[in-house]
């Protein structure tokens, strides 16, 4: 499976569009993570803990995509983008969509 | 109040010694060790973002969104890079002051400066792991995690991501 942000994938043809496929998960903070935060938070700079819960959970967003991606028999997804919302305090939803296409 | 009733038998002196540590002292304390140790956490974070940038230095990073003619490509992911910083105490609440009055919050800039450049490196370094020549179509967002109170409390996370579209050259010297 291949990923691109671009319209299309570099060097490779599109010859088939399947629509936009989507993947999200809602993640809330853990409490451990969330105390050392809370401390971290005092002195400023990275909070290690939340990068980190971040990124998993946009793999997990980014794999939910791909999953639906090949469930339609697309081998790419092209113009992915990321959104981010918080809902509620303390929970957030990362959020993936593209468009599956079949490239050559 | 229960601190109040078994601090009763004391005089009167000590307890509003007491009290006025506990209102006053300890904030302070708190804002000078956010002040120290937060402004030592940034310089030695730019420090290490602009030697790392300079090692980078020559590897093209750019934000076209599409390729240039000229670039001829075997192979492409994505790849991205993210961070996520918050302020500290002191300059939480130097910024809720300033918000007061509006105006430049001056206390704010560096923090996402740094951030974004973090998440530009982390996205580069993950590409030239991989074994990429180039990113290209590079988008910058950026999300509030949580509130920070107009006090200075409360988590304030910005999270800083950055993402493209690493490709490999065909040939290294493709370019006419």
């Amino acid at each position: 499976m291949e990923i691109s942000n671009t319209e299309s994938i570099p060097g490779r043809r599109i010859v088939e569009f399947y629509g936009v496929v989507t993947g999200n998960t809602v993640r809330a903070k853990h409490i451990g993570r969330d105390i050392m935060a809370g401390l971290k938070n005092i002195v400023g700079g990275e909070l290690v803990g939340y990068t980190e819960l971040l990124q998993d959970s946009r793999n997990e967003a980014t794999e939910r995509m791909i999953q639906q991606a090949q469930s339609m028999g697309a081998n790419a997804v092209v113009n992915v983008r990321f959104a981010t919302s918080s809902i509620s305090q303390g929970a957030a939803e990362l959020f993936a969509y593209g468009t599956a296409v079949k490239v050559e | 109040m229960a601190l109040r009733s078994k601090l009763s038998d004391m005089d009167d002196g000590t307890f509003q010694n007491l009290n006025l540590l506990l209102n006053f002292g300890l904030p302070l304390l708190l804002l000078m060790t956010a002040y120290f140790i937060g402004s030592m956490i940034e310089r030695t974070h730019f420090r290490s973002i602009r030697k790392r940038e300079s090692e980078y230095h020559g590897y093209p990073v750019v934000s076209f969104d599409t390729m240039p003619d000229d670039w001829k490509v075997s192979d492409s992911t994505m790849v991205a890079g993210n961070i996520v910083v918050s302020l500290d105490y002191f300059k939480r609440v130097i910024a809720g002051l300033r918000s007061l009055v509006g105006g430049r919050l001056k206390t704010y800039e560096p923090l996402l400066e740094r951030a974004r450049r973090e998440a530009l490196l982390r996205m580069t370094e993950s590409a030239r792991r991989q074994g990429y020549d180039a990113i290209f179509n590079v988008r910058l967002e950026t999300s509030r995690l949580a509130n920070s109170r107009g006090d200075g409390h409360g988590t304030a996370g910005v999270e800083m991501l950055a993402f493209g579209t690493a490709v490999k050259f065909a040939s290294r010297f493709s370019r006419p």
